[in-house]
């Protein structure tokens, strides 16, 4: 984290043309970058409703069909296309992890802002509740949250959220902690503007690459609780398609039409090492030590 | 006098540890609090609506929902120091109990990923290290992120299909063995989810150790140390090594957390009967007083990790003893 502290420390802005050829330049970045944007054009394709056929009709004549020009992944037990409801359950899973990550960021950034930079007892209260959501591992967290509410795909964003929101809360206090002692942000102070001002014109945006880098991982993240959760049949209600209940009604096919799990199962994986490589990539384009190399 | 002892670091971070504990207990309540219905309508289902007001009342009393909620909290509290974690309705058998039969489980799966993570991850973050941007390196990274991406539950479910359906083994298939009543048995069982969630988190110990061990060696005292002729086996393990335990130990001890969340998942697809697997039948089957005492033991096993990890890091590291 120390790097990423380092950079947040650097004054900087402008230089997103710069950082954007050295994400494309790195080899990591560029794969994850044209991973997320395979899957992107898939979930939107699923969001325009552009899908081969209905991710939810059953057709029962045409079941467990292997992959074929018709149904490019075959079919599942209930004879429902399984390429549209991988394309479905991407858009699924994109839409949770998004939604969940974009409430922690924002919270959890505002909450580590004001407590590192007013210190006193909103860090107090702050930190404590930090340190009380940490005790949870977070799939338990998550899973415990999604039992307690009425389940539907906002829900479980939320239950979600509420893990993720401690990790924002560590990844910005830090470095805020540091910029409230350096020179330029108590000139800010010194000529009279009011602590919000300072807080979101100077010290705000010079933690936007910690942010950017931490929502890209924490977004590989949601996808995997999300999946694990419908996994456990505690995610996305049946019948709509979500890549974890497609790879548990598989398990008991996997022997008879592999493809019922192969494609969900490879979807999933890419969409991970997608942002994750996407993620290590951000880390090294933004990180100052980093620039000027190829 | 007292002052320099309340002041002592061990005794700070244990403080610390209890107050987590205490907002853990809080959150927990509150959040069985925000679940609609009470126990009342969750042991008795929809027949709760043809009780009478004087039936309700009473029953209220006998649960103790009448009180504030303050009493109501801190009954509950003293509860659970006096070993009294409520009962599973289910299982007839109290949370106690129950606790006691699954948690060995979980910890014997935990120990033995741990062990299968540490034997993959640090030699495979050291020969990463080694030649950085190498072929070699390529091959550690490409494990890495794959243990990073691959989720548990899609790695265990394939993996028993394939064993079970192409080699007939699925030790998993039979009732669960004790680690006392039939080692041989226990060990089989264990193999595969260990080696799954040892995978998981193999991954961050790789990564912790290669970046650890790549900058140790750009340190003066290797080069110092090189020069007078030390054999590079042993400068690999007593000086590189040595000083790359601190991050290691502190990620082993963080991936603490994913193994016991992970366990949820590979105890239920495995069927052991682990603490993971306790708290996921009391959702199904809406025992909250289960999930809200396993949940609490959960919490505190992990708080309790944590807490012991940075104390054993004051062992490895004399600079934060001194400190």
């Amino acid at each position: 984290m120390s790097d990423l502290t380092q950079a947040a420390l650097a004054p900087g802005g402008g230089r997103t043309m710069e950082r954007a050829r050295a994400l494309v330049r790195s080899r990591s970045g560029l794969i994850g970058l044209i991973l997320i944007a395979m899957l992107t054009v898939l979930s939107l394709f699923s969001a325009f409703g552009w899908l081969p056929y209905d991710p939810i009709a059953q057709d029962p004549p045409s079941r467990l069909q292997p992959p074929s020009s018709t149904h490019f992944f075959g079919t599942d037990q209930f004879g429902r296309d399984v390429f549209s409801r991988v394309a479905a359950g991407v858009a699924n899973s994109a839409l949770i992890a998004v939604v969940a990550v974009a409430v922690a960021a924002i919270i959890g950034t505002l909450c580590g802002v004001i407590a590192g930079f007013y210190r006193g007892v909103s860090d107090g209260v702050i930190s404590g509740v930090t340190n009380v959501l940490f005790a949870f591992p977070p799939l338990l967290l998550a899973l415990s949250l999604a039992s307690v509410f009425n389940r539907n795909w906002f829900t479980i964003a939320m239950a979600i959220a509420i893990v993720y929101v401690p990790i924002f809360i560590r990844v910005t206090r830090g470095p805020v902690l540091s910029l409230r002692e350096i020179e330029y942000v108590k000139a800010a102070t010194s000529t009279g503007q009011s602590r919000s001002r300072v807080m979101f014109r100077h010290v705000l945006p010079n933690i936007t690459s910690i942010i950017i880098v931490q929502v890209t991982l924490s977004l590989s993240w949601a996808v995997l609780t999300e999946a694990a959760l419908s996994f456990l049949g505690l995610g996305t209600p049946p019948p709509a398609a979500s890549l974890g209940s497609m790879i548990f009604d598989a398990r008991t096919l996997v022997t008879i039409a592999p493809w019922t799990m192969i494609a969900p199962g490879v979807v999933v994986v890419l969409l991970v090492v997608g942002l994750n490589l996407l993620g290590d990539g951000l880390r090294d384009a933004l990180d100052p030590r980093n620039r000027g190399k190829k | 006098m007292l002052l320099t002892i309340t002041r002592h670091p061990v005794l700070t971070r244990i403080l610390g540890a209890a107050a987590t504990l205490l907002g853990v207990a809080i959150f927990v309540f509150i959040m069985l609090r925000a679940i609609p219905g009470d126990q009342i309508t969750a042991g008795l289902g929809t027949e709760a609506a043809a009780l009478t007001p004087d039936q309700r009342a009473a029953l209220e009393a006998y649960y103790g929902l009448d009180q504030p909620l303050l009493v109501q909290f801190f009954t509950w509290l003293g509860n659970i120091f006096t070993g009294n974690l409520g009962f599973s309705s289910r299982a007839q058998e109290s949370v106690l109990d129950l606790t006691l039969q699954s948690l060995p489980v979980t910890l014997e799966l935990a120990l033995f990923s741990i062990v299968l993570a540490l034997l993959i991850g640090i030699p495979l973050g050291m020969m990463s290290a080694s030649k950085p941007d190498s072929p070699r390196d390529a091959v550690g990274q490409v494990v890495g992120l794959a243990g990073l991406s691959v989720p548990a539950f899609l790695l265990a479910t394939a993996l028993l299909a394939i064993l079970a359906s192409s080699f007939g083994f699925n030790p998993n298939g039979q009732a669960f063995a004790r680690l006392f009543e039939n080692p041989a048995l226990n060990l089989q069982q264990m193999l595969l989810p260990a080696i799954v969630l040892g995978f998981g988190i193999a991954a961050p110990i790789m990564r912790t150790t290669r970046t650890a061990v790549l900058e140790i060696r750009s340190n003066d005292f290797i080069r110092t140390a090189r020069a007078k002729g030390i054999p590079p086996r042993r400068l690999q393990v007593k000086h590189v090594l040595g000083n790359a335990l601190v991050p290691i130990v502190t990620m082993t001890g963080l991936q603490f957390g994913y193994l016991l969340g992970g366990a949820v998942v590979v105890e239920q697809i495995f069927s052991l009967p682990g603490i993971g697997r306790q708290v996921l039948l009391g959702i199904q089957q809406k025992e909250y007083a289960l999930v809200q005492s396993t949940v609490l033991v959960i919490a505190l096993s992990f708080v309790l990790v944590n807490l012991f990890t940075d104390l054993l890091y004051r062992i490895i590291d004399p600079r934060v003893r001194a400190a």
